[in-house]
């Protein structure tokens, strides 16, 4: 009778996560924990919540979706949604694809520390972590260097990342160096030990790196405004931007106007800037589930081997 | 002999100079070149001279904006909103990954975690929208309120409510993202300490302070050095993408004031007036972040230099 309770036990040492739990002891404070993380959650979610119905037409302020109508999406498309849609698609790949490129091969050279000089290098690098030019000098040499206008404006000045090459750099460096040189040994040089040893190996760190290029690529609103003058040339943000800034226009100067008038008048363009709004954010929704399993495997990378 | 023997092994490392020459040639146009840029502070930028051409004068613009009121505003705002952001907001990731570690094991923990780190991937100006549109005066908040009996607000264009609502909607964005590096110092402890204490008698609250508590302090020590160097910076983008002219009496930070005396404003101070305020602000961040780690270092934890 006794024997299942024994055949029960897990092997070795490893606690199960039951038994983990057990050690902490139950009570009433595991409920309470939960309420108050399902009011935080529901309190997070709520705005977007809201965005989302009034981009179908529900006037904002209500709580229900009371209408359904595409006519918000639809006056985007007129606005020229696809084109600076296009420009932050191609803009976020190209530039993605560029940045992982040189942080890959900037970070694996790095990872040699008896390479003659490396302290040098290292520090010409870590330096501008911790020191820059300012504002104005920055858009002095961006200019300087032909970028005004430019689609290459939002990929060049921003092409790499100090903190991203110190993250795969962390990565390299745990890498087993009795790999590489066996692959000498039959061989191989260093280039092709990097293509064909190196980096398959590191995958999950490079597609890490390569969502955070990729997202910083897509909510970049900045460099454009300060280096475009053309707005053929607007990326999704920027455009949004701009959308938007009339609202804090009408904010700021709203006397007199009630809520009720300002929401009758306002409906078909709000809902054309909650569209944009959602339009903005599709790409990171859709890919979010996946997005957020890698990140945080990136941030434990550089957090706790660095 | 020993010069031969070096440049033997610079031949031999030739291809790692070469992978890491487009970065120092990045580096070099776009981190080095401004800079040298900062000598604009001690000169007065003309458009047709550049950066080298333009005349030296001296500590000039460091007068006029020492004597600049608005100047001194954001300077003070600067402060006043990072030392607020360093008390309400920089714990939250802390208590965040506390709580969530309290309830391992639930499946329900990485649907809050899902929840909680959404919006740190969306950019102020998304999300800067979404506010104003729950905020703004047809927005679900006001109607609460006016169901509520309080009448017409104006939370984004209040100077009173105004730096309570950057804290607010930061932490929503950036909590959960941030609590992610402290869940990760909590996921390596050894459950047998656990184990152990339970046996010992403690309680949750005393497992959590004498077990979970001791092994996050040096991280939460590193991300204070960098929090503390980063004092100066207050946030622009999220200002940016929040305030409005009702507000800049309380909002208006360093960097929002350069931005908008060099490419929006009717007032426009010159590039080296401008330049000597960049310049201003990262020697003190500098200096801030030398102190800190020295601070950190002093109280027995591992600094980050």
């Amino acid at each position: 009778m006794a024997e299942p309770t024994v055949l029960s036990q897990p092997a070795g040492n490893a606690l199960s996560e039951e038994q983990r739990l057990a050690t902490r002891g139950k009570s009433k404070a595991d409920l309470l924990l939960h309420a108050l993380f399902i009011i935080a959650s529901i309190c997070a979610l709520f705005p977007f919540y809201t965005v989302l119905i009034s981009s179908f037409g529900t006037p904002t302020g209500l709580i229900w979706p009371t209408t359904f109508t595409l006519e918000g999406y639809d006056q985007i498309i007129k606005y020229g949604v696809g084109r600076a849609f296009t420009v932050s698609a191609v803009v976020t790949l190209v530039g993605t694809f560029m940045s992982l490129f040189l942080t890959t091969i900037a970070a694996y050279a790095l990872s040699k520390k008896a390479m003659p000089g490396w302290k040098y290098i290292m520090s010409f690098i870590i330096f501008t972590m911790f020191f820059g030019g300012g504002l104005i000098p920055y858009y002095l040499t961006v200019k300087g260097v032909g970028l005004m206008n430019s689609y290459w404006v939002m990929i060049l000045p921003s092409a790499v990342n100090t903190f991203y090459i110190w993250i795969m750099l962390s990565f390299f460096r745990e890498f087993p160096a009795s790999l590489e040189e066996s692959a000498k040994i039959d061989g191989a040089g260093d280039f092709s030990i990097l293509m064909r040893i190196v980096i398959p190996t590191s995958m999950p760190v490079i597609a890490s790196i390569s969502l955070f290029y990729a997202v910083d690529r897509w909510n970049d609103w900045y460099t454009p405004m300060l280096f475009l003058t053309d707005a053929d040339k607007y990326p999704m943000q920027l455009m949004l931007r701009n959308m938007l800034t009339s609202i804090s226009q009408i904010l700021s100067m709203n006397n007199g106007v009630s809520a009720i008038d300002q929401s009758k008048v306002k409906i078909p363009q709000d809902s054309l800037k909650m569209a944009a709004i959602m339009v903005t954010s599709l790409p990171i929704m859709a890919v979010y589930p996946f997005l957020q399993k890698y990140f945080a495997k990136g941030v434990m990378i550089g957090s706790i081997k660095g | 002999m020993k010069g031969s023997l070096l440049w033997k092994r610079i031949v031999q490392y030739r291809m790692f100079y070469l992978l890491l020459l487009p970065i120092v040639v990045y580096y070099l146009v776009f981190a080095y070149i401004p800079m040298y840029g900062v000598t604009l502070s001690f000169k007065k930028f003309m458009f047709n001279k550049g950066i080298l051409g333009s005349p030296w004068v001296g500590l000039d613009n460091f007068h006029y904006i020492f004597r600049y009121s608005d100047f001194w505003t954001a300077f003070r705002n600067t402060i006043v909103i990072s030392i607020g952001r360093l008390l309400i907001e920089f714990p939250m990731a802390i208590i965040v990954a506390l709580l969530l570690n309290e309830i391992a094991g639930s499946k329900l923990k990485k649907l809050y975690q899902t929840v909680f780190t959404f919006p740190h991937f969306l950019s102020w100006v998304v999300l800067g929208g979404i506010l104003v549109n729950i905020l703004g005066n047809t927005g679900a908040v006001q109607l609460v309120f006016t169901h509520l009996g309080f009448g017409e607000l104006s939370l984004l264009s209040d100077s009173d409510t105004f730096r309570g609502l950057l804290y607010t909607s930061n932490i929503w964005k950036e909590a959960g993202w941030g609590a992610i590096i402290y869940l990760a110092a909590i996921a390596g402890i050894s459950p047998e300490l656990y184990e152990a204490a339970y046996m010992d008698g403690a309680n949750r609250w005393k497992q959590m302070l004498h077990i979970t508590w001791p092994s996050i302090n040096g991280i939460v020590a590193m991300m204070l050095i960098l929090a503390v160097s980063g004092i100066m910076n207050g946030g622009f983008d999220q200002i940016f993408n929040m305030y409005s002219p009702a507000v800049y009496n309380v909002a208006d930070i360093l960097d929002t004031f350069m931005y908008r005396l060099s490419f929006s404003g009717r007032v426009n101070l010159g590039f080296g007036i401008i330049t000597a305020v960049g310049l201003f602000k990262s020697v003190i961040s500098l200096a801030l972040l030398v102190i800190a780690n020295y601070l950190v270092k002093r109280m027995g934890q591992e600094g980050l230099m």
